[in-house]
């Protein structure tokens, strides 16, 4: 039953559009990790894999050390996540949940439009605005008050490990917010009534049905936010001090993998040149494992079945 | 959470003391549940109003209507679920025993876990096990004994014929069972918290008519446990498993009203008002 003068396309004609979307992206990543690998390879063929634990960098002697970047990276995406689940769950549960309607949507874009910062903007900020408060101010108070731990260790300097991650935590905050905020509002109303129903307290419903009921989605959350943290270069290279030296304690300068290219990259020939490459490879790999073992985490926590209904 | 039920000289007058004995009824009954001019309300525009009816002790009462009527909306004031509603308003009387359930003074999750209530549709927490489902409600109420959650489980899970299919599963996730289970599992969820009253959501509306018949035959086991009141659009149901019942049918303002109530082999037999004759002989709704 066609009706005259209205196209349609065939079936199979939307089956070849949608191969062809779904291939081109597949071609570009098959690509983008081939360049990357090509590039890389005369790092590994030249100097093996032990550079790669090494800890000390020192290119003009041959040494390749990636040790404190790969610790720096993983510490600066520490502090930010460990700031940014806890603050930006608790946002997103009171965006979804807590906060009266009208005043719903103008938090909500507030959250959004952080999203929309310029990365450098967030690192000019934290250079010039944070770094001194950092260093005269919140460093000394929380090592007056953390220092027992040896956290806090070393001079107050500003620019370091910790500003690197309050940063960071303020950059991934939206991405936090917005997913976590969107896949708990879905969470079914049955869920939440019948958790009520039995008597359950409000803190009680969003503790024990909510975020359970959405913690798939709130991994995909989490795991776009860390992606983003592991990743952030500009930001992340302007307040951290770079300094290619395994961090004593988190006032301590230190440098990230994406800091380290950033930093290197224009001068960089030869062997230097493919270790950054390889150091790229690395930090795509740090980035696949903390996904999974999030993944795993999630998964081993409460089985995989009831996962499906949330999302 | 004492149980705090008055016994009311019961029957205010000798006809419904005759009505109730002629319907095998005990007329002195304890009255759990009082409603006095019970009206809902949402953005001032009234749903349901004028409920007076009490609320018998160890008996299934009926909630019947037709569609906008306002029997979920009335059976959802009983326990408070309006509260999350910012623009519902419910006015008149509400008692649970001497608990005036809107006092200022009533907390609502205590409320709750007297005043238990099973859903259109099942809706146990996917992401627990049977058997966290089934102890959900006393963990929420700060139950935390393993021996007593192990035998409270048990208990409220025998209670809904629930626990000879499931005892060696425990640990399945609830998503595992079939939609009739689910709402058994809901049942049990509810009663595990002991309740004094059972509030039930048209509890077969989404199941087949063979898990409609063993919930049927649930509640109608469960008097002596629980008091229940149900909400049905299916008269058989209400015929097949209520002691009392009450006609709410909606008013030419679209709110609903009470229409009539009493014990519902009378209802359904020589009803006093036209508007239930029509309704029970099916001429409307």
């Amino acid at each position: 039953m066609r009706r005259p003068g209205r196209f349609r396309l065939p079936d199979s004609g939307y089956r070849a559009v949608l191969a062809v979307a779904a291939a081109v992206l597949a071609a570009l990543a098959v690509w983008f990790l081939i360049a990357i690998v090509v590039q890389a390879k005369p790092a590994f063929s030249t100097l093996g894999f032990s550079w790669i634990f090494g800890r000390v960098w020192d290119p003009s002697h041959g040494k390749y050390g990636l040790l404190p970047f790969i610790l720096g990276t993983l510490e600066v995406t520490a502090v930010a996540v460990v700031l940014a689940v806890p603050i930006g769950l608790g946002t997103a549960l009171a965006l979804a949940y807590l906060v009266p309607r009208r005043i719903r949507s103008s938090l909500s874009t507030t959250v959004e439009l952080l999203a929309a910062v310029p990365s450098v903007v967030y690192g000019l900020w934290g250079l010039v605005v944070l770094a001194p408060v950092f260093r005269d101010t919140v460093e000394p108070f929380l090592t007056s008050v953390l220092g027992w731990t040896g956290l806090f260790d070393g001079p107050s300097q500003g620019v370091g490990l910790l500003l690197a991650g309050v940063i960071l935590f303020v950059m991934i905050l939206p991405t936090m917010v917005a997913i976590s905020r969107d896949v708990l509002a879905v969470v079914p109303n049955e869920q939440v009534e019948g958790a009520m129903a039995l008597g359950a307290t409000r803190w009680q419903v969003l503790y024990k049905v909510v975020v359970p009921g959405a913690r798939t989605g709130l991994l995909g959350a989490f795991t776009l936010a860390t992606g983003r943290a592991l990743g952030e270069t500009v930001a992340v290279a302007l307040v951290i001090g770079n300094s290619p030296y395994i961090a004593h304690s988190i006032k301590s300068p230190a440098a990230t993998i994406p800091s380290l290219i950033v930093n290197n990259f224009g001068e960089s020939t030869g062997t230097e040149l493919a270790v950054l490459f390889a150091a790229g490879l690395v930090l795509l790999v740090i980035g696949i494992a903390v996904n999974s073992v999030a993944r795993w985490l999630v998964w081993s926590t409460a089985g995989s079945s009831a996962g499906a209904t949330s999302r | 959470m004492t149980d705090a039920v008055t016994v009311t000289p019961g029957a205010e007058n000798a006809a419904t003391v005759r009505a109730d004995e002629a319907a095998g009824l005990n007329p002195v009954a304890a009255v759990v549940m009082t409603l006095a001019d019970v009206a809902v309300a949402f953005d001032g525009r009234t749903a349901v109003r004028d409920v007076t009816f009490d609320v018998h002790a160890g008996e299934v009462t009926s909630l019947i209507g037709p569609s906008g009527s306002g029997k979920t909306t009335l059976l959802r004031a009983l326990n408070r679920m309006h509260d999350t509603v910012r623009t519902a308003a419910v006015t008149g009387t509400v008692r649970l025993g001497d608990l005036d359930v809107y006092a200022p003074s009533t907390d609502p999750t205590l409320l709750r876990s007297r005043v238990g209530m099973v859903f259109q549709r099942p809706n146990p927490f996917p992401t627990m096990s049977i058997y966290e489902n089934a102890v959900a409600g006393l963990k929420f109420n700060g139950i935390r004994k393993k021996a007593l959650l192990d035998e409270a489980a048990e208990s409220a899970l025998v209670a809904a014929a629930l626990w000879d299919s499931v005892k060696d599963r425990m640990s399945a996730h609830a998503s595992t069972l079939s939609g009739g289970e689910q709402q058994r599992l809901c049942i049990a969820r509810a009663l595990a918290v002991e309740p004094e009253v059972l509030l039930m959501d048209e509890p077969t509306s989404a199941l087949d008519p063979i898990a409609t018949k063993r919930i049927e035959e649930l509640v109608v086991e469960l008097k002596d446990r629980v008091t229940i009141i149900i909400v049905t659009h299916n008269m058989q149901q209400a015929m097949r498993v209520s002691d009392r019942c009450a006609f709410l049918l909606m008013g030419e303002d679209k709110a609903g009203e009470l229409i009539e109530y009493g014990p519902t082999a009378q209802l359904f037999s020589e009803p006093t008002d036209p508007r239930t004759l029509d309704y029970v002989n099916g001429r409307f709704g």
